[in-house]
Parts: C-alpha cells; sequence; structure tokens
C-alpha cells in the first residue's frame, strides 16, 4: 500500500491547504498531496482511487495542473460500483472538455452505462453526455438517449430531453429523430419532464423548419392550455415561488410559444388570450413575477401584430423603467430596444427616462439606456438629446467615456441639421473628450470644416477659445493646429465674423503660440507634432512678421529623435531659408476636401458600427486630376507611424490627404540618406513652383501615366519613402542638378533619349545651365530647364532672361521661379522654355540670350549666343 | 442556454465551476480572473447583471460568496437570478443553512446538487424537493457500498484469520 495515499483523508487535505497561511505554504501542500496522487496512480492503487480523484478535482478549483488525472476518471467510471462512478462522473466533467481526445475512450463506458439497469447509474451518464458530449460522441449515442426518452422514471426521462438538447446541436441532422418522442414529453404532467419536453421542442423548432411547422401545429392548443392550467393553478407547496406555481415553466412555455407565434398569425391568435391573461395577471413586486413579465412581453413583442396587446407590452415596460429595483430597470432598456423596431413611438415616450439611465451610476445599466437612446435619436430629437448627452459628458466617469463620445459623435454627424451646430458640437466633445475620439472622427470634422467655408473663420476662432481651456485634448489640439495652419489669416484678422461670435482679438503671435504649445507639449504624439510643424509652415508665409520666430521654432526640431520630425523640420526650414520667393504658393491654402469621397469610404464604419469594416480603395482623384492640389496635400500630411492602407482609420487619413495609400512601396530610406532629403525637397519644388512652365509638372505627371512606375510621386512622399525619387520620376531630376549643380543627370528617362546638361553661359558673374527633355512622340519639342547661379557675392535683383532664335525655331518662355538670384551660387533662379525646331534633324538649335539684373541697384546687361546645344534636338 | 457556472468567493477564491460549453483550461482560467475581477469590483446597489463577452453574466452575492451564471445574450436574466436562487435554496436544505465551509469541505455535494437542478445548461428540475429526494438516494446507494464493502473486508479478515 502506497505509505501517503492512506494518510490522508480529502478532509484533512483541505484543512491543510486552508491552513497554508502563504501561497508558498499551499503550493507544498499541494505539491505533495500531487506527489502522493501520482504515486498511487502508478502503483494503480484501487481502494484510494475515488478520494484521489476527489482531491485530484479541490486541487483544480485551486488552479493548479490536474491533467495526470484524467485517465483515473477513465478507469473510475469504468469500474462497476455506484460510487466510483459517480466521483469518475464528476471527475470527467470537471477535469476534461469535450475538445480532448481522451474523451473519446469514455464513449464505450457512458454506452453500457446508458443501459444499466440501475437507473442512477443511468442518470450518471446522461448527466456527463449532456454537459460534455462531443459531436462524435453525439452521433453514437444518439440512439439510447432516443430510448430513454421513454424510460419508466421519469427523472430519466427530463435528463434524457436535455441531453437530446446536447445532441441536436452538436448534430443537426439528427434533429428529426427527437420530433416525435419530444412532442410526447408535452403531454407529460411531471414538471421536470415538462419543463425538459418545452426546452428540447424549442431548441427542435429553432433547428428544423419541420419541427416548427410539426409543433406548431399539433402542440400549439396544448401548450396553451398547459400555461392556462398553470397560471390559475392553486398554490402548490413544491412547485411555488413568491406565490406563483413554477415560474420556471411559465417563462420556458412562453419562450416555445413565441417561436410558435413568430410569423404565424393562426398560432398568435391562439395563444393571445393567455398571453393577456399572464401580462395582467402576474404579480411584479418579486423577481420570479417580473421574470414572467419579462418573458411575456418579450413574446408579445415577437409574435404577429395584435396592437391591444403590445399597447400592454410596452405600458408595462413603461412600469418596468420607473421601478426602483436596478435590475428591473435594466431588463427593461433591454427590452425597449427590441420593442423600437416594432412601435417606435411608444418607446420614444419614455424618452426622458431613458435619458436619465443614460446617467446611472451603474454601467450596465448606463450601456443599455446609451445604445437605446442612440437608436432613438432621429432628425426631430438630434439637439436636444445630444445636448443632454454632452453635458454629461462633462461629469461622466471615464471608462464610460470612450462609448459615450463614440456615439454621440455618431449621433452628431449622421442627423446633423446644419454644419454650424455639427461644428459647435464637436466642439463642445473635443474639448470634453478630445482623448477618446477616434481618428476618423476628426477627419471628418476637418474634411466638413473645409467645406463649410463661410464658417472658416467661426471655426478657428472657437478652436483658438477652446484650445485655451482644453489644450490637454489630444484630437482637439490636431483640428486646431491644422485650422490655424491653414486659416490663420481669418484668425488674426477677424474675418468672417459671425453674429453670435463675442469679438476677440489674437495677434499673430498668440497663433503663434498656440502652435508652439501644440508641438512643444509633452503628451503630443508625433502625429500632433508633424502637424503642428506643418502649421506653423503655412503660418510663417501668412504672416512674415512670424517668420524669424517660426524658424527658430522648426530649427529646434532639426535634431529631434523621430526621423519624422526631424526631416520635416530639416525640409521645412530650408523652404524658409532659401525658397522664400515660392514659400507663399508652396502653403497655399488646401483645397476643398471632396466631402462625398470621404463619406463613401467612411460608410459602414461610423464609430456606432464595427469600426474593422474595410472599405475598397476608391480611385481617388491625385495628382493627375488636379495637378495643384497634391503639393499642398504634401504639405499637409499628417503621418501615421506605420499608415495601415487596411485599417479604416488609414484610409481615412488618406482621403484626408487626398491620396492613395494602398499601394505605398516598401522602399527604404536607406539607399541615400545623405540626398533624401533635399530629393524630395527639390520635387516639391518642381511641382509647385510657379515660375516653371506645366513642363515639369507634366513630365511627372506624364511619367504616372505611361505606368513607369506604379507608383504615384505623392505615394513616395506621403509614405515618406524617399530614396529612389530620382528614379521613380524623371522630370524632377533635372531640377536636382541644376539646383545642387551636380552633373548630368542620372535619370533612367526610358521615355525618351536622354540629353546631357549642358553649361549654355557662364561669365564671372553667372552660370545660366541647360537640362533638356522631350515628350515622347513629338521629337521637335524639346523642354529646356534653365537654372541660373549667380557667381558673386552681391544678390542680384530685378532679374530678367531673356532668348532670340532664328525663324525655323519656335521659342517659348515661361517666367522665371523669382527675379531675385541670391548670392554666391546659395539658391537659383530657373525657369522654363519649350523649343519647337520645324527643321528637326536638319538643323541643330541656336540660341541668343540677353540677360539683365540690378547690381547693388545698377543695371547690368549681359548678353551671349548659345551653340552648344546637343545635336539631335 | 447557460454556458458556465462559477462558485467565487469575496476573496476571490473559486469555489465551484461548471462547464457546459467547451472552454479549454487555459481559457476557463482566464475567464475566471476575468470575471472574478469585474463582478468583485461592483458595488452592492448596482443591478446584477454583467455584459461580457457578448454574454450576460448574472450574479449575486450570498453572504460571503458570488453565484455568476453566464448565459446567452437573449436569456432571461430574471429568470437566471430565480435559478441561482432556486439553486442556494436547494443548498440550503439540504446543508441546513448553508454557509461557505460547507461548500469548501463538501464541494463533490454542491456539484451533485447542481447536476440534479442544471442540465446541458438547461433547468431540469423546478422542485427543490424532487432534487433533494434524488441526492437522498444516491446517497443511500453510496452507504449501502460502503456496508457491502466493509462487511466483505470483514468477512476477508475472519476468513483469513
Amino acid at each position: 500500500m502506497n505509505p501517503f495515499s492512506s494518510g490522508t483523508r480529502l478532509r484533512d487535505m483541505i484543512r491543510a491547504i486552508r491552513a497554508s497561511k502563504t501561497a508558498a505554504e499551499e503550493r507544498a501542500v499541494v505539491r505533495k498531496e500531487c506527489a502522493a496522487i501520482r504515486a498511487a496512480i502508478n502503483e494503480n492503487d484501487q481502494d484510494y482511487r475515488h478520494r484521489n480523484l476527489a482531491k485530484l478535482m479541490f486541487i483544480h478549483m485551486l488552479g493548479y495542473p490536474t491533467h495526470f488525472g484524467q485517465m483515473e476518471c477513465l478507469k473510475l467510471i469504468a469500474s462497476p460500483g455506484f460510487p466510483e462512478k459517480r466521483i469518475g462522473y464528476l471527475g470527467l466533467m470537471l477535469l476534461l472538455d469535450e475538445r480532448q481526445e481522451v474523451l473519446m475512450l469514455v464513449t464505450n463506458s457512458l454506452k453500457q452505462d446508458l443501459n444499466h439497469t440501475n437507473q442512477y447509474i443511468v442518470g450518471l451518464a446522461l448527466c456527463a453526455l449532456g454537459n460534455i458530449c462531443s459531436a462524435e460522441m453525439a452521433r453514437d449515442l444518439a440512439p439510447e438517449v432516443e430510448r430513454l426518452l421513454q424510460f419508466r422514471d421519469p427523472n430519466i426521462r427530463k435528463k434524457a430531453a436535455l441531453c437530446s438538447i446536447r445532441i441536436i446541436k452538436k448534430v443537426p441532422d439528427l434533429a428529426e429523430n427527437f420530433i416525435n418522442s419530444a412532442t410526447a414529453l408535452l403531454r407529460e404532467k411531471h414538471h421536470g419532464v415538462l419543463i425538459t419536453g418545452v426546452q428540447l421542442c424549442t431548441d427542435l423548432c429553432k433547428i428544423s423548419p419541420e419541427a416548427l411547422e410539426h409543433v406548431r401545429k399539433k402542440c400549439t392548443d396544448v401548450l396553451v392550455r398547459t400555461l392556462r392550467d398553470l397560471a390559475n393553478s392553486p398554490y402548490s407547496p413544491e412547485y411555488d415561488i413568491a406565490g406563483i406555481t413554477d415560474p420556471f415553466l411559465h417563462i420556458r412555455l412562453l419562450k416555445l410559444l413565441r417561436v410558435l407565434g413568430e410569423g404565424d398569425a393562426d398560432a398568435s391568435d391562439s395563444m393571445n388570450d393567455i398571453l393577456a391573461q399572464v401580462a395582467t395577471k402576474t404579480e411584479s413586486n418579486k423577481v420570479a413575477g417580473n421574470a414572467i413579465l419579462y418573458e411575456c412581453v418579450q413574446t408579445i413583442m415577437s409574435i404577429e401584430d395584435n396592437g391591444g396587446l403590445r399597447v400592454l407590452a410596452i405600458n408595462s415596460l413603461g412600469r418596468f423603467l420607473s421601478n426602483r429595483d436596478n435590475n428591473i430597470r435594466y431588463v427593461a432598456l433591454n427590452m425597449l430596444m427590441k420593442a423600437v423596431t416594432a412601435d417606435g413611438q411608444a418607446v420614444q415616450r419614455h424618452r426622458a427616462t431613458i435619458l436619465e439611465c443614460v446617467k446611472d451610476s451603474d454601467a450596465s445599466i448606463r450601456k443599455r439606456a446609451l445604445e437605446l437612446v442612440y437608436v432613438l435619436v432621429n432628425e426631430t430629437n438630434v439637439k436636444p438629446l445630444a445636448k443632454e448627452l454632452i453635458d454629461y459628458l462633462e461629469v461622466s466617469e471615464n471608462d464610460f467615456r470612450g462609448d459615450l463620445t463614440a456615439k454621440i459623435c455618431s449621433i452628431v454627424s449622421k442627423f446633423s441639421p446644419e454644419k454650424i451646430w455639427y461644428i459647435d458640437q464637436m466642439l463642445k466633445v473635443l474639448s470634453e473628450a478630445g482623448n477618446y475620439v477616434k481618428d476618423e472622427v476628426w477627419h471628418a470634422l476637418i474634411v466638413v470644416i473645409t467645406n463649410a467655408t463661410e464658417l472658416h473663420g467661426y471655426t478657428v476662432r472657437a478652436l483658438y477659445r477652446a484650445f485655451q481651456t482644453s489644450a490637454e485634448q489630444e484630437s482637439l489640439v490636431r483640428v486646431t493646429v491644422w485650422c490655424i495652419g491653414e486659416y490663420g489669416d481669418l484668425l488674426v484678422n477677424n474675418v468672417g465674423m459671425l453674429d453670435i461670435e463675442d469679438p476677440i482679438t489674437v495677434t499673430e503671435s498668440d497663433a503663434v503660440d498656440v502652435l508652439e504649445i501644440a508641438i512643444k507639449r509633452h503628451e503630443s504624439d508625433l502625429t500632433t507634432k508633424a502637424m503642428a510643424l506643418v502649421a506653423l509652415l503655412k503660418f510663417s508665409s501668412r504672416f512674415p512678421s512670424c517668420s524669424e520666430r517660426i524658424k527658430e521654432i522648426i530649427v529646434q526640431f532639426k535634431g529631434n529623435l523621430m526621423l519624422e520630425l526631424q526631416q520635416r523640420a530639416i525640409e521645412f526650414n530650408s523652404i524658409l531659408a532659401k525658397h522664400q520667393n515660392i514659400r507663399s504658393t508652396l502653403v497655399e491654402r488646401m483645397p476643398v476636401l471632396d466631402e462625398a469621397t470621404f463619406i463613401g469610404r467612411k460608410a459602414g464604419s461610423l464609430p456606432g458600427a464595427a469600426s474593422t469594416t474595410t472599405m475598397p480603395s476608391v480611385g481617388i482623384p491625385n495628382g493627375e486630376a488636379k495637378p495643384a492640389a497634391p503639393l499642398i496635400d504634401l504639405l499637409d500630411l499628417s503621418s501615421d507611424d506605420a499608415p495601415a492602407p487596411s485599417s479604416s482609420g488609414g484610409d481615412l487619413l488618406h482621403d484626408l490627404l487626398g491620396v492613395d495609400l494602398s499601394p505605398a512601396p516598401q522602399q527604404s530610406g536607406a539607399g541615400q540618406p545623405s540626398k533624401s532629403g533635399t530629393d524630395v525637397l527639390l520635387d516639391l519644388l518642381s511641382v509647385g513652383s510657379p515660375a516653371q512652365s506645366s513642363s515639369s509638372t507634366v513630365d511627372i505627371l506624364s511619367s504616372n501615366t505611361n505606368g513607369k512606375s506604379p507608383v504615384s510621386p505623392l505615394d513616395d512622399i506621403s509614405s515618406l519613402s524617399l530614396s529612389s525619387r530620382a528614379n521613380s520620376n524623371a522630370g524632377a531630376a533635372p531640377m536636382m542638378d541644376l539646383l545642387d549643380g551636380f552633373g548630368p543627370s542620372p535619370s533612367k528617362e526610358n521615355n525618351g533619349p536622354v540629353y546631357p546638361s549642358i553649361t549654355a553661359y557662364e561669365s564671372s558673374s553667372l552660370r545660366l545651365t541647360f537640362s533638356f527633355s522631350k515628350q515622347p512622340g513629338n521629337p521637335e519639342t524639346t523642354n529646356i530647364q534653365a537654372t541660373f547661379t549667380n557667381l558673386s557675392s552681391t544678390v542680384y535683383t530685378d532679374f530678367v532672361f531673356q532668348a532670340a532664335v532664328p525663324k525655323f525655331l519656335q521659342l517659348h518662355l515661361d517666367p522665371a521661379s523669382s527675379n531675385t538670384l541670391p548670392a554666391a551660387g546659395n539658391g537659383s533662379v530657373t525657369q522654363s522654355l519649350k523649343v519647337t525646331n520645324s527643321q528637326h534633324g536638319k538643323k541643330n538649335l541656336v540660341m541668343r540670350i540677353r540677360i539683365a539684373y540690378k547690381l547693388n541697384g545698377k543695371d547690368t546687361l549681359e548678353e551671349g549666343q548659345i551653340n552648344n546645344f546637343p545635336r539631335e534636338l | 442556454m447557460i454556458h458556465f457556472v462559477l462558485l467565487i468567493s469575496r476573496q476571490g477564491k473559486v469555489r465551484l465551476t461548471k462547464w457546459y460549453s467547451p472552454y479549454s483550461q487555459k481559457e476557463r482560467s482566464k475567464v475566471i480572473r476575468e470575471l472574478s475581477s469585474e463582478i468583485l469590483s461592483r458595488g452592492p446597489k448596482l443591478c446584477n447583471f454583467v455584459e461580457w463577452r457578448g454574454f450576460k453574466v448574472v450574479y449575486k452575492r450570498y453572504a460571503s460568496l458570488y453565484f455568476c451564471i453566464c448565459s446567452d445574450q437573449d436569456d432571461n436574466e430574471l429568470e437566471t437570478l430565480s435559478i441561482i436562487h432556486h439553486y442556494v435554496e436547494t443548498l440550503d436544505r439540504y446543508f441546513g443553512s448553508v454557509c461557505e465551509l460547507d461548500l469548501i469541505f463538501n464541494f463533490h455535494k454542491a456539484y451533485f446538487i447542481l447536476d440534479e437542478i442544471l442540465l446541458a445548461g438547461e433547468m431540469q428540475e423546478t422542485s427543490k424537493r424532487t432534487t433533494l429526494r434524488l441526492i437522498a438516494a444516491q446517497e443511500e446507494l453510496l452507504e449501502a457500498a460502503k456496508e457491502e464493502a466493509s462487511s466483505l473486508s470483514s468477512i476477508i479478515a475472519q476468513a483469513t484469520k
């Protein structure tokens, strides 16, 4: 005999565990016991097997691993005695679940026990089967269970009925085998059998339409009679709960009647009377009575319409709602939710009460009530309801705010009667709970703001005010920053004042203060800071007086640890420093965002609905359609660390930018880290600078349309993967050369031959370089990018370039990028020319030039002739 | 349908777990952890329902024990509450004013009684008397088996003397 296992009884072990003062002590006791049990298992100890299993179950409940005891359960089940089997089955249900393969081994024992002469052993087997049987077991043992439905003892019949539910749920094909025996149970008098029979029929009807038809035809009357007898039955001590005979049976009968009445007018008609009786006569001062009422109301709302009954039902719900018991109120809210579809008007009458429930101290009730309010909102009541909810937002608990905010935003955007109201409400929400607002919500807000042209000034001023009090709300900060960047001038100059506004004086430096706070705020995340940088750049061009200060702020970020910020700071700094002349055009106001596209994309992913819905990317206008817009988009780019094209949030962000990022390539900036920053900058310039002819822009665009690269330049920039820019759009490349004085263009334009750049003219004070490109299919025309570099140490002003050509050539000159040429090669002026050679292939290009400028106020003139054009132009 | 029944003490100790839907052992301990922290932290005057993972958990506190039943979203919460009460009353009758210690030392009996009331996640018997009669009948069987075993062993003991 095992020296350990004889020692402790179950009771002693439990005592020892309870006596443990520390977790370590408890573990030690458990370890010792487990060792003893394992030893006993190894020795195949028979005498104490069931005691050991009982101990194991206790240990299992404490959360310790007990898998080694699983086989013991099977051995106990296989042993002949009732006590062993009883504990074995208990262990089986506790230690195993239906997914474990060990369970398959028990099928045979179960089959034997289901046929056992001792009815209690049959009961044990049915109980285990009902609680953990798998589909395979269900198939194997269904005939046994079916047979037991007619067993002489009612206690076996009821167990068999519930077992059948499990079986048909696991294997719905078997349902029809049970229909006849199940309906037979409905005529039983024994409550246990009757209630289980009713439940079995309910599940059968849900699974098999055939069964539903059968039960509806054969049993509706029987069930109605049973319910009536039950409702009218005199006091019966055995089943009485709070003065009601067997409320459980009441409820199950009502549930089955609901299934039968749904979609069938005749069946519904036959149960009307008894439902009315139950709804009016049931005592509603105890849980049991209310449970029946609740079930009855549910049935009335589900079965075919009977006006009178519905009124009765909604009235009882109204009573529920005013009950002081939280449980009853919760249930009422739940039920009203279902009643909304049937009778919205009736539910609207309780709106005030429901609104009160949103403010309840109980989270479960709040949640239900909020959901109910959400479905009750319509165009007519949105204003007061939204006001109530937003007022409540101020005092609500933090863990509720997320839900509440999402719902408010959804309501407001769905039913807003006018834009100004929408903007007002959203600003309130942002100021109260901006940290809980989802990205797509504030993206949507920005879209609405851009579309409400007449409200730009109002909005930016309101945001400015809100920012003063609620600068800790991230989303508010973002929207404010964005709007100041776009509409900062309206803020400072008080443009477009509405009558309802209080006048406000904001100086330029106040506005910059906001941006500075936003960018330096400790909690601001990358997106906010990046947005603030863009806003600063934009603001500086609107108010040159702040330029210096803004430059200082931007310079501070040149060494930022976040690549994104560092890069922006460096790029923007160079825009401020070197490209004054084009800055204002570069950072023009965003064009109005396309609301329809945005809404179309957003559809289905409102905060209320599952926000995981991913909409397919819609083809949206990007660079090709409106060449002016993308540039500005670039600057408004808000950067998510990892733009995930599949998530709806990301999509919306992309909408905002007007760029489709989804095919964003995975390029690493590692290739040309030193150049990448400038590259993008140059691209920016080449797209945006109005001084250039459309040619360079066209080049970029054509390189996209020609499918040279599947990636639009905007995508590149937006995704901030910067290398390989020069390759992906050749049109921009020459610019880069000229600007930075690089050698001949490395561009691999395969649309046509590549021409080396030339130095067309050089004097001691000035250098002029030309780079060339041709549009494919049009060999006669050459696009020339002229770049002027000042070699002296003095700035040239009033810079003018003129050119003349012989008659066989046609010349078209675009305006220059600037009329000021900074000193010492510290920047340059570019100008595009288009030359059409009518004698292409016969004669070479030739050009005479004249360059006029003022040097220290003195007119200077330089002239020259250019003969060194490449031959094949 | 009921998915599981839990008995948790106020200190968060598990006193009974009964699973009617398949949960792996790992999921079970996760469920218990999640629910006990959620339920034990609720104030006394709040409603007895907690929405959890698309299910509804109905709980009620009796002395130091929380009885929790997780059921489908569209089940009748008030009825579930009555089921809990029904179970507690049955336990009370069986043990004679039941307390937590009864359920600790006789946890298997609490399981047996539950198995007579619920099966496959549905209500099996609504009469406390019938439930207790069935339990008593099975305990008689146990006694009979014990006596038989002891008489058998005494016969063996005599025979081997």
